[in-house]
């Protein structure tokens, strides 16, 4: 991974994410489908899952499923319940909320938060 | 007070505790033998009584014979229906640590010696009480005939009674069980459900003689024949007989005749285990059983017995769980000095028997001078109805057979008079004048609806969610025959919505979809969603479930029928929205379609290729298919190229879609076969590929009767015969097996064709989300009876409504994968990275395995987490 690439996206209309005292510009905000998630490849090699929900607000976990190791939470099924937004796992279906990264079904996990900003 | 002298085996909880530092301080000890039912339940009512180490009040002692804590012994035999051990178990985790009591398990007592006041385990431990508890329970009377201890002779009483019986049962063919009583039967229905034939052997004239009277002994004898089973009522067993290797062979009977049988399960009643208590000089009964008095102390003040091995203060040696119970909460409240009295017990049961209700309750067979019998009977149905009735109209009790709904209501009515006409409780529904339904409103408050935790209406009345009534008042938690009326007593729940966003189920909303022609969730949300969902994301639970309905229905109300177009993208679970099969380390494995499971050398050879050339694991599959583990995200398009340049389409393993239609290799070739099984497998599969449903859907189609394609097995199966087709449907293999059930026979293709296009649009359009054809099945009011009668007999007017959503179906298919690799704006998501598409993702490794590679999972590596309980995971 160390050879990878990793492409910024340029121009308004970016979504950044905080990493370390800087922002880090990860794509253009037009690649983001609303209710789905992408994944963010970080310049120190772990991951972030960066969702938009369909008010077109933005979020960033990190992309560690806690509860399988896996990668995979910006695959999962973005939702809301009493108005707050939420990422379901696609392994085994915990629900993590996307402000908080607390994981709804055990409240002793939970994932980290990015500070996003989308222009 | 001396010290244990030998620390044996202990559990957790029991080493967690500090007997030692106990044992000096001036606290009584109690010690309980046995830790069945019974023993669980008196330490549960010491622990309300504060009788506990945690609470200061007692040292608490168990021994334990079995190698495990309680567990549910009435519901034994659901350890077949695929249960574990530890399912069965009564025993909260935490709860012996939480309360300091110490559990031996696997170290029964062995001697009391009651002049000292100790007690002696097999391990060789001595521990000294102040109050002793007798909850030895009872053991299976073995009938004392030649032959009784040949190997193939079991009884049925703990889960290492099932486990043996299991384990001997692969290597045998037929079963016999001596006793038709209860557990007799429940053991027949073990054997059974272990594939063997079984024979039931019962001295008395009809099954379950204790229970029922004649009629209800004759309506049960029938549908228990109907189920298969040989049953022998009013013979003797002489002898079992072995063979020269000493295993059972066969029994003769007191008839003269003889069974051939491998395997012979004794459950002629059981004894009380009154042993221990006879050997220290205790007064026990004369056809066994420990004295007691209403207290439930036996002839030493210092000793208790309770349960199955107590004959109690009215004379009587109970076998049944309920009257321990309340032993347990009398002896538990005499030991903290209060005052409680045992005097008798209702011996009332409700059971489901092999799948027939059974109840009987009160003086059922109607012993109480002047009582008159109201009787309803049908034998064809299996259904046997009794009431008894004083000379004053009073309910004296009742036996019910086949039909046992109103046994919630009818027995807490016992002694009362009934307010209305008793021939309108036995009556069936649609005669006339009758039934009339005496839902548990017209109960008193008083009136006992736990018998088990002796809970009244007003009690349970108190709460508004079953849960809550069983944490607060217990009821419920025993037998189980009352939840029924619990569930009726409590408020409706609020509506039966698919989740927090939708208050219609998703059969509802298939209709809204169809009706009002709905393109898009977000629409369906914002005009038919819950108030506050409205404007929202949706959920988890949602969004699938209408992603799979517009798609179902897409051709029809003019959606796209991608699944990845537009909106539809967003709605889709992972699995459809990378059209592949997610696995534990995010890769994703490809199954390509085999229509039939029928595939030319030159595209096996192709399949070879692709997996040696992406590295992939390959496996074959249930379905007569090829599994290719172990591709990223950004390998999925690639890798579709190949397989659809050599001809490949999606084999949809990924999606609630039809799956496979396997099949056996048929006429052609077999010489037993009498339809060509693989075209009718292959041309079902290709017309309907990629129909999108509530659960996944399995097919298979078998050349003849041999059925080695287990069709039966699947939602829809088709078994061939000399005439044409026999259809069946709604079989299961899984967690949950099922054999489909004939919904028509003797069909041409065009009518098997016709009958199946029917079939799974009315599943479509009626069924649950993640619910399979075999639980819509057994759901839907009216079962397989009002399915044919909607898709065979047309009886809703539906089936020219149904035949044309399927031809649009049929008429608007396209391959996902052909369409996707074709499309450069949807291939722009087959990327691990948004900012570093060309990245491969660097958690997903592998490892070599027997030649081949499998997921490096210490990659992965982190604290071990519990995990979320998943719905609708059925093969």
């Amino acid at each position: 991974m160390a050879t990878a690439t990793i492409t910024t996206a340029r121009g308004t209309g970016s979504v950044r994410l905080a990493h370390g005292e800087d922002w880090l510009t990860v794509c253009e905000r037009g690649l983001l489908i609303p209710g789905r998630g992408v994944a963010v490849l970080l310049p120190d090699g772990d991951q972030a899952a960066v969702f938009m929900d369909r008010s077109g607000q933005v979020y960033a976990i990190g992309n560690r499923d806690p509860f399988t190791g896996a990668y995979v939470l910006s695959r999962g099924l973005l939702g809301s319940a009493g108005g707050r937004p939420f990422v379901a796992s696609p392994l085994l279906k915990q629900r993590f909320d996307l402000a908080t990264g607390a994981c709804l079904d055990d409240e002793e996990v939970s994932v980290p938060v990015f500070a996003v900003r989308a222009d | 007070m001396p010290e244990p002298t030998f620390e044996p085996r202990t559990t957790a909880a029991a080493s967690n505790a500090t007997p030692n530092a106990q044992a000096h301080t001036a606290v009584p000890t109690i010690v309980v033998v046995g830790h069945g039912m019974v023993g669980q339940r008196f330490l549960e009512a010491l622990a309300e009584r504060g009788l506990t180490p945690a609470a200061g009040g007692a040292r608490v002692v168990v021994l334990c014979e079995e190698p495990r804590p309680a567990y549910d012994r009435v519901r034994l035999t659901s350890y077949f229906a695929g249960r574990s051990p530890e399912d069965l178990s009564l025993v909260e985790p935490d709860f012996m640590a939480r309360h300091g009591v110490e559990l031996y398990v696997g170290d029964p007592a062995t001697a009391v010696d009651r002049a000292g006041r100790t007690v002696t385990a097999r391990s060789g431990a001595v521990f000294p009480y102040d109050t002793l508890v007798l909850a030895t329970g009872s053991y299976p009377f073995v009938p004392p005939v030649p032959g009784k201890d040949a190997r193939g002779c079991f009884v049925y009483r703990t889960i290492e009674d099932l486990l043996a019986i299991e384990e001997y049962a692969r290597g045998a063919a037929t079963g016999a069980v001596v006793g038709g009583g209860l557990l007799g039967l429940e053991a027949a229905g073990a054997l059974k459900g272990l594939g063997l034939a079984t024979h039931v052997v019962e001295f008395a004239p009809r099954l379950m003689p204790v229970q029922v009277d004649e009629g209800g002994g004759a309506a049960l004898l029938r549908t228990i024949q109907d189920m298969g089973l040989s049953v022998h009522t009013g013979v003797g067993t002489q002898e079992v007989t072995a063979g020269e290797d000493g295993a059972v062979t066969g029994m003769s009977l007191s008839d003269g005749s003889s069974l051939a049988v491998d395997l012979v399960v004794f459950s002629a009643g059981v004894r009380p285990r009154d042993q221990l208590a006879r050997e220290c000089g205790l007064a026990v009964g004369e056809r066994g059983g420990i004295v007691v008095d209403e207290e439930c102390r036996t002839s030493d003040p210092a000793v208790f017995a309770i349960g199955e091995c107590a004959l109690t203060a009215d004379g009587r040696v109970y076998g049944l769980v309920a009257p321990g119970y309340d032993m347990a909460r009398t002896a538990a409240e005499v030991i903290a000095g209060g005052r409680s009295a045992f005097t008798g017990a209702d011996l009332s049961t409700k059971l489901k028997l092999l799948g027939v209700d059974v109840a009987s309750f009160g003086d059922a067979h109607g012993a109480a001078e002047g009582s008159l019998d109201v009787v309803y009977s049908d034998a064809r149905a299996g259904v046997y109805k009794k009431l008894v009735i004083g000379p004053d109209g009073t309910l004296l009790g009742g036996v019910l057979v086949g039909d046992a709904e109103q046994y919630g209501t009818l027995r807490p009515l016992t002694g009362t008079v009934l307010p209305v006409a008793p021939e309108q409780l036995v009556l069936p529904a649609g005669s006339g004048g009758g039934p009339v339904s005496l839902g548990p409103g017209a109960l008193p408050d008083e009136a006992v609806i736990c018998s088990c935790h002796n809970v009244t209406k007003g009690a349970i009345c108190e709460h508004t969610t079953l849960p809550e009534v069983k944490k607060c008042t217990k009821a419920g938690t025993g037998c189980g025959s009352c939840l029924k009326v619990i569930g009726q007593l409590m408020p409706p729940p609020e509506d039966s919505g698919l989740c927090g966003c939708f208050p219609y189920s998703r059969s509802e909303l298939y209709e809204i979809v169809r009706t009002l022609e709905v393109t898009s969730f977000a629409e369906l949300l914002d005009s038919h969603g819950r108030e506050e969902a409205r404007g929202s994301d949706g959920c988890e639970v949602c969004k699938p479930t209408v992603g799979s309905v517009i798609a179902s229905l897409a051709p029809t109300v003019g959606a796209s029928g991608y699944v990845l177009d537009g909106e539809q993208a967003a709605l889709q679970d992972t699995n459809d929205h990378f059209l592949a099969n997610l696995q534990r380390n995010g890769s994703y494995s490809i199954v390509p379609r085999i229509p039939g499971g029928e595939i030319t050398p030159e595209k096996l050879i192709v399949i070879g290729e692709v997996a040696r050339d992406f590295g992939l694991y390959t496996k074959i599959t249930g379905g007569q298919r090829i599994d290719l583990f172990g591709a990223r995200v950004d390998q999925l398009p690639l890798i579709w190229t190949r397989l659809v340049d050599a001809g490949f389409e999606s084999g949809h393993a990924y999606g609630k879609s039809l799956r496979t239609v396997k099949s056996c290799v048929g006429q052609t070739w077999c010489r037993y076969g009498v339809q060509d099984s693989v075209k009718m497998a292959i041309d079902l599969e290709l017309r309907y590929r990629g129909l999108r449903s509530p659960h996944k859907l399995k097919s298979a189609v078998s050349g003849c009767a041999r059925e080695c394609a287990e069709a039966r097995g699947k939602d829809f199966g088709i078994i061939a015969t000399a005439q044409g087709w026999n259809l069946y449907v709604g079989g299961n293999g899984g967690a949950t097996p099922r054999h489909a059930d004939l919904l028509a026979q003797d069909l041409s293709d065009a009518e098997l064709v016709r009958l199946i296009d029917r079939f799974l649009m009315f599943y479509i359009r009626t069924a649950d989300r993640l619910e399979r054809t075999s639980a819509w099945l057994e759901r839907i009011d009216g079962g397989l009876d009002h399915v044919r009668d909607v898709v065979v007999h047309d009886s809703l007017g539906l089936c020219e409504e149904l035949e044309r959503l399927m031809a649009d179906h049929v008429a608007g298919y396209r391959d996902e994968w052909a369409e996707t690799i074709n499309d450069p704006e949807r291939l722009r998501r087959f990327v691990t990275f948004v900012n570093a598409p060309d990245a491969p993702d660097p958690s997903v490794r592998f490892v070599p395995e027997r030649d081949q590679i499998k997921p490096d999972l210490e990659l992965l590596a982190g604290p071990v987490l519990a995990v979320r309980t998943l719905e609708g995971t059925a093969s």
